[in-house]
């Protein structure tokens, strides 16, 4: 229990200790620290962290060797990562039949096993190190604070780690004074707008309310963004830490997160950071001795989009569908049971202990003018080095594509890079150089939304990538509003014509206008930002629209009504693979003869080409 | 109230604090289009978008039924990107909307239609698919059709602020989203009052009274002897279907319509209202002298009986056994009647024209069929009465006045009169149960305790020695608190007069629509006043008459002494009582 | 509720008691219910209804609104197909397409034999191995088209044993 600050520092000072013998070797241990991110997970990191502690218990190691899980690395598309300390030797892409392997030779001997080791796309040599590796370099954890160091799911690691002490330093100021540290930080909103964090909780204070309410939005919906995942699973203590300073900010005495079900890895990691913290004395009466008292609460989202959007939030906490509220009035004066609320990001959260630990001025340092700090991106799609990535606001699209993102696999050009998701747009070349924050990305036509970003290579057709989101946002409006509901309805109707191959020049201008009519009635953001994409590949790519409309072709051979896969003849050793496992029997051929694809049968299903040993099968 | 300076269209006005803009714009002469939102924000989802403006400090357009006005804010309706915006929300709702408008029963009160009238709304704009469409005929009262709705909300909120059961909801999302009952069932199999309100208040032909006209036509094709009866409600109101001021009463009119529409008797339901307050004034004191179950409770509406039978199955002991006033009319007509003018109750058709859809319903109960007759065939709302007059090429408002007829049952009271209003059974109960513990009339006649549009209502008085204390409910939200009081055993009441519409039958779901963008010549807050100038119109009849007491009625004295004997006799209970189903399934399994 | 057991009434009656301390519920009662049952039937709708006094239309309302609360029981196996952005832009269309011509049922519906549901996930999160399946929880990391049939298969062979 730490009831008091002198308890807190005794407690952090013990822990630290024992973090850095940990680390250090001190400890009598060598430490394997497996990472238990989701995407490692996935790909097996449960099994190795079970076989190491199986392995050492069977050999009996146990007082030489423990093995623990860590927050995600980053690096997703290289895990499951496996750690040894003190030596420092990363290993990557590990499987559980490796664990034996590695036990015997770098945990116990001094060997490494090279096959093991990262390999650098561009200099093609061996890593170790994370801290030599280019996808780390211009990384700085304030967000994933502790994210690939510490256990996730013990608080003595976090707290040996610098966890509570932004509380403490909050709880010597007045509510007010640490609203004026988070404005002077120029911490903005991490889900999407950029809203200045302390003015919000400003407005929220200013309230005159017996009871108010913090709540962390944790309801990422953007597809391919797993920021607040990432998060919640590396720092779950962070993000409680940042509420509870919110709490104290605006004279609230519950939060509540509301989490996507999705996410049961971070909702678990996240619960027992809450009955850690309550055990300790984080959360509840008298916190470190103060007057202050605050408790938090878990609710799961219910696989809605629309949720993110604050007001749909609260009303699914009121068990409601999750359907935005008009504004005004805003939540800050009537939210949650319409009482006074903030509603802050799990990211904008997990700053701020960042920022009372260490002071606004270090944390306003990062980053340009007016976008401070980090920003978390979840980097995917074509793209070498897809992960979790958090650097300074200001880093150029080509140092996170190329330098980070360790540029795009199989030799293909890049073509754009959508952030913001369903919200967002597409930038191109011409924007690569552009430093990134929240305005420099608005201005160029797209925005920073929540830290999704997708590269796309010349292989995507941008029509497609406009209709992919349009059916998502048709999917997921709430129904609400009339502009949303039918609005999307419509967009999606025209693009899929368009793709079809039926589409015509006043498809451009219908598309346009109703583009415009969205926007300007629709009553959420949802909609109001759902025309985004096809604005933006509209402006960007109109050469590709012309192409569907005018010749009837996709360029990049994916939309499925305007393309043909064809057998090339030069090629084709007729093998007849293709022709054996065709679904509909569309391919024929004698043996060791070229084949040939009857198009009038085939259903484009991709197999013959997935098939294919000699690429003889392209599309067009 | 704090005001505040703002500008419209450039023109400086004062309004108060806390106005919405389109509250203060239509406070300053400005009438700003608007779909989902409805009087004084008891629907305000803002979900339309049709009354979008533009006004400073606001980022972008705004929906002027739910922003409030403040200090300095400069509002433009007629801006082109306003007007833009709105005429696009109006036809992308019409893109996906049933547009059978011609043959569209709506059409004239269709809010939807007007609206795309004064925007501009271009034709086949932003065509393509539509949401997938449910059609619920199943139940006798309420047509449900989706492919008209807009998804405003107005019945949803209407069904839970007047009744606090929410049979309606959304359901689904986006664009396959509908508003139904649970599950998208019919109101058939929902535990619906089928009271209406929802129909009152629906913009389009989504929701609508199930129309038995043809009923009717049928009938009089069959040359059956077919008998009309009028609701105390529809005189006060039958008018605003033809352009008259509301609260302008039209009996005279009214009678002079239905002879001309070839009734072969013109009769008022008056009679059966009289007829309901012997039978209901005796059955009460009777259960006051023998201890039975206290308080007693009206059975006069349907909609009230549907919620009792469904909610409260376990308390139907408190009901009156009294049929409704046109139940025991069809009745007496379909027995004494019959008997008086030699005809084969079988060749009788009974029409009822009621202010309410629930008596649709009510009308086709087992309980009202004996040996294959059934009291009443069928019910018309007012509204459907309107149609049958305008369909005759009748000049309703050019019509001389004419009299019910008066052979058997052509007299009638002002006690039944007002029984169109809350609180008007109860006071008609009063004034007989006055005469009978008093034994004299009550001097005033009026009892002023139980009059008024409030909800809930209570009085005491002393009559004969006997302390009685009685409840008024209107709206099911406001019986709820008087029935748990009884489920728990405190109810400190002897007699409860429940109805179930807001207001009583002058707010009833039959009654004609009253939408402000249709009656210009009507106040501002007509939605605020409408009831109680109905109530006024059914008040002033009774203050008109010279039989104002149910007990004076010569006729019914008459029909007493000379077919039923004397009230709640065996023969008035084989006729003009009923009985309750406890055991009504509320969700009856499919 | 009329062909709801005794059992089941009591375990429902159970769930929204356990959370009578919380302040609007409603979503947290459907969430357990969902997954301690699998779905959340009009029956169960309308007792949940009697319970909390939420008019049963509300209930239905915010049921169909949430896209992993359930009607209709699963599949022994729910196939999720994520079509985030990450998995789509990698192909993951071509991956629900494939499962949906072998299965014979398309996203969101359950095989006759009650073994597979069909559905489309809107990111789980694994977008460093897209495109990704999640079956019952087990994630497929890197699909493609050609394991598909593999992937059908190995549950296939489990079949409905439990």
């Amino acid at each position: 229990m730490v009831k008091t600050e002198k308890d807190l520092e005794l407690t952090a000072k013990s822990c630290a200790k024992n973090l850095e013998d940990k680390f250090s070797g001190a400890s009598g241990k060598i430490a394997v620290l497996i990472c238990s991110g989701t995407g490692c997970l996935a790909t097996g990191a449960k099994d190795i962290l079970a076989t190491f502690q199986e392995e050492i218990k069977n050999r009996k190691l146990e007082a030489k060797v423990e093995a623990s899980k860590v927050g995600c690395f980053g690096f997703c598309s290289q895990g499951p990562f496996v750690k040894i300390m003190p030596k420092n030797i990363v290993y990557r892409g590990v499987k559980a039949s490796d664990v034996s392997e590695i036990l015997e030779k770098t945990v116990l001997g001094d060997e490494i096993i090279e096959r093991l080791l990262y390999v650098d796309p561009v200099t093609k040599e061996k890593v170790s190190k994370l801290e030599d590796m280019a996808f780390y370099k211009k990384q700085i954890k304030v967000a994933l604070y502790g994210c690939g160091i510490i256990n996730p799911e013990d608080i003595n690691e976090a707290l040996g780690y610098g966890a509570y002490q932004g509380l403490k330093r909050a709880l010597h100021m007045d509510p007010q004074e640490v609203i004026n540290e988070v404005l002077t930080a120029g911490l903005r909103g991490r889900g999407g707008g950029g809203f200045p964090t302390g003015r919000k909780w400003q407005f929220a204070h200013d309230q005159v309310s017996d009871e108010k309410y913090v709540v962390c939005n944790g309801d990422e919906g953007d597809p391919g963004a797993f920021m607040d995942e990432g998060i919640l699973e590396g720092n779950p203590l962070g993000v409680i830490e940042g509420m509870t300073i919110a709490g104290y900010a605006i004279g609230a005495k519950q939060g509540y997160f509301y989490v996507r079900a999705e996410y049961p890895t971070a909702v678990a990691r996240l619960r027992n950071a809450i009955k850690q913290a309550e055990e300790m004395g984080f959360l509840g009466n008298n916190i470190l001795g103060s007057n202050f008292s605050f408790n938090i609460g878990i609710r799961l989202g219910a696989g809605a989009f629309v949720c993110g959007e604050e007001t749909a939030l609260l009303n699914s906490i009121e068990g409601k569908r999750g359907m935005p509220r008009p504004r005004p009035p805003f939540p800050a004066v009537k939210g949650l049971w319409q009482k006074p609320s903030i509603i802050n990001n799990v990211e904008t959260l997990a700053c701020v202990p960042f920022i009372l630990r260490e002071g606004a001025s270090k944390f306003n340092a990062l980053g340009t003018e007016k976008s401070k700090g980090t920003k978390v991106f979840a980097l995917g799609g074509k793209v070498n080095n897809v992960g979790l990535v958090e650097v300074p606001m200001g880093i150029t699209l080509r140092e996170l594509i190329y330098d980070i993102g360790g540029g795009i696999p199989n030799g293909k050009k890049f073509k754009a890079i959508q952030t913001g998701g369903p919200s967002g747009g597409c930038l191109t070349e011409k924007d690569l150089d552009t430093p990134i924050d929240y305005d420099n990305l608005i201005a160029k036509g797209s925005m920073m939304g929540s830290g999704g970003a997708i590269v796309m290579d010349e292989d995507n057709c941008m029509v497609d990538v406009a209709k992919f989101y349009m059916d998502f946002i048709c999917d997921e409006s709430c129904g609400k509003c009339s502009p949303c509901r039918i609005g999307t309805k419509r967009m999606l109707e025209i693009l899929n014509k368009i793709t079809d191959g039926k589409g015509t020049l006043a498809d451009l201008d219908e598309l346009e206008e109703l583009a415009q009519v969205v926007k300007a009635n629709s009553v959420c953001g949802l909609g109001q930002t759902s025309a985004n994409p096809i604005v933006s590949t509209m402006k960007q790519f109109k050469d590709e629209y012309m192409a569907h409309i005018v010749d009837k072709k996709c360029p990049a051979h994916v939309c499925k009504s305007l393309m043909k896969y064809v057998i090339v003849a030069d090629k084709c050793k007729g093998c007849t693979l293709c022709a054996r496992n065709c679904p509909v029997n569309a391919i024929s051929g004698t043996v060791k003869q070229p084949h040939v694809i009857d198009q009038s049968k085939c259903i484009k299903c991709g197999l013959c080409q997935s098939n294919c040993r000699f690429d003889a099968i392209i599309k067009e | 109230m704090a005001k505040v300076n703002i500008k419209i269209e450039g023109h400086p006005y004062q309004v108060e604090e806390g106005l919405t803009i389109l509250e203060a714009a239509r406070e300053c002469g400005y009438e700003i289009p608007t779909l989902c939102s409805f009087n004084h924000g008891e629907c305000s989802l803002a979900s339309c978008r049709v009354c979008l403006v533009e006004a400073t400090g606001a980022r972008g357009l705004v929906a002027s039924c739910v922003y409030p006005v403040n200090e300095g804010m400069e509002i433009t309706i007629s801006s082109p990107k306003a007007v833009n915006a709105r005429r696009a929300s109006v036809e992308l709702l019409l893109s996906n909307h049933s547009m059978n408008c011609q043959q569209c029963d709506k059409n004239g009160h269709c809010e939807l239609l007007y609206v795309a009238q004064i925007t501009g709304a271009r034709e086949g704009k932003y065509l393509g698919s539509k949401t997938p469409t449910t059609v619920d005929e199943l139940s006798p009262s309420i047509v449900r059709d989706t492919s008209k709705c807009i998804l405003c909300g107005r019945c949803v909120a209407r069904c839970v602020a007047a009744h606090g059961i929410g049979i309606l909801g959304f359901e689904k999302r986006g664009f396959n989203t509908i508003v139904a009952p649970a599950a998208n069932r019919s109101f058939a199999e929902s535990p619906c009052l089928q009271c209406g309100q929802c129909v009152n208040v629906c913009p389009t032909g989504a929701l609508m009274e199930k129309s038995e006209i043809n009923l009717v036509d049928k009938a009089k094709m069959e040359g059956k002897f077919v008998v009309v009866q009028t609701a105390p409600a529809v005189r006060a109101t039958l008018g605003e279907e033809f352009g008259m001021p509301i609260g302008t009463p039209v009996t005279g009119k009214m009678v002079a319509a239905l002879k001309r529409l070839g009734f072969d008797r013109v009769y008022d339901t008056n009679f059966g209202a009289d007829l309901t307050i012997m039978e209901e004034a005796t059955e009460l004191l009777n259960r006051v002298k023998n201890g039975g179950v206290l308080p007693m409770i009206t059975s006069c509406s349907p909609g009230w009986i549907n919620y009792a039978e469904y909610y409260y199955g376990d308390q139907l002991d408190h009901l009156s056994s009294c049929k409704s006033p046109h139940q025991m009319q069809g009745a007496i007509i379909k027995s004494y009647f019959a008997e008086k003018n030699g005809l084969d109750p079988k060749d009788i058709f009974v029409v009822s024209i009621m202010p309410c859809t629930a008596k649709k319903f009510e009308k086709s109960r087992d309980q009202f069929k004996h040996d294959g007759i059934t009291d009443v065939d069928a019910v018309l709302t007012t509204r459907e009465l309107a149609k049958l007059i305008k369909r005759s090429g009748i000049n309703f408002t050019k019509l001389p006045d004419e009299e019910f007829d008066q052979d058997i049952m052509g007299e009638y009271s002002g006690a039944g009169v007002i029984f169109g209003a809350t609180g008007g059974v109860m006071e008609a109960a009063l004034r007989t149960a006055y005469f009978v513990l008093e034994g004299k009339e009550h001097e005033a006649i009026k009892f002023e305790q139980v009059r008024g549009m409030k909800g809930l209502k209570e009085a005491s008085f002393k009559l004969g020695g006997i302390d009685i204390k009685v409840a008024v409910a209107s709206g099911m939200r406001n019986a709820k608190v008087l029935l748990d009081q009884i489920r728990e055993g405190k109810s400190p009441y002897t007699f409860i007069e429940i109805m179930c519409c807001p207001g009583g039958c002058i707010n009833g779901g039959g009654q004609p629509y009253v939408k402000p963008q249709f009656l210009p010549n009507e106040d501002l807050n007509i939605l605020d006043t409408y009831r109680e100038k109905r109530a006024n119109a059914l008040y002033s009849e009774d203050e008109r008459l010279t039989l104002r007491q149910s007990h004076n009625n010569s006729q019914i004295k008459d029909l007493y002494a000379k077919f039923l004997g004397e009230p709640n006799s065996e023969k008035a209970h084989h006729l003009l009582h009923t009985t309750y189903n406890k055991t009504r399934v509320r969700f009856p399994e499919k | 509720m009329a062909h709801l057991s005794a059992s089941a009434v009591k375990q429902i009656t159970e769930i929204v008691k356990r959370y009578e301390n919380e302040r609007t519920p409603l979503m947290m009662i459907l969430s357990a219910i969902q997954s301690e049952y699998g779905y959340i039937p009009l029956d169960v709708q309308e007792l949940v209804s009697d319970l909390t006094g939420i008019p049963v239309a509300e209930i239905y309302g915010v049921v169909t609104f949430y896209s992993f609360f359930s009607l209709n029981p699963k599949g022994k196996y729910v196939v999720g197909v994520c079509l985030g952005t990450a998995c789509y832009v990698k192909g993951g269309q071509s991956i629900i397409d494939k499962f949906s011509e072998l299965l014979g049922v398309k996203p969101g519906e359950t095989t006759p034999d009650g073994l597979f549901t069909l559905s489309a996930l809107r990111c789980i999160g694994a977008c460093s191995i897209a495109p990704a399946v999640s079956i019952n929880g087990k994630v497929y990391p890197k699909m493609t088209v050609g394991k598909v049939q593999e992937v059908i298969d190995e549950y296939r062979k489990l079949g409905g044993a439990n």
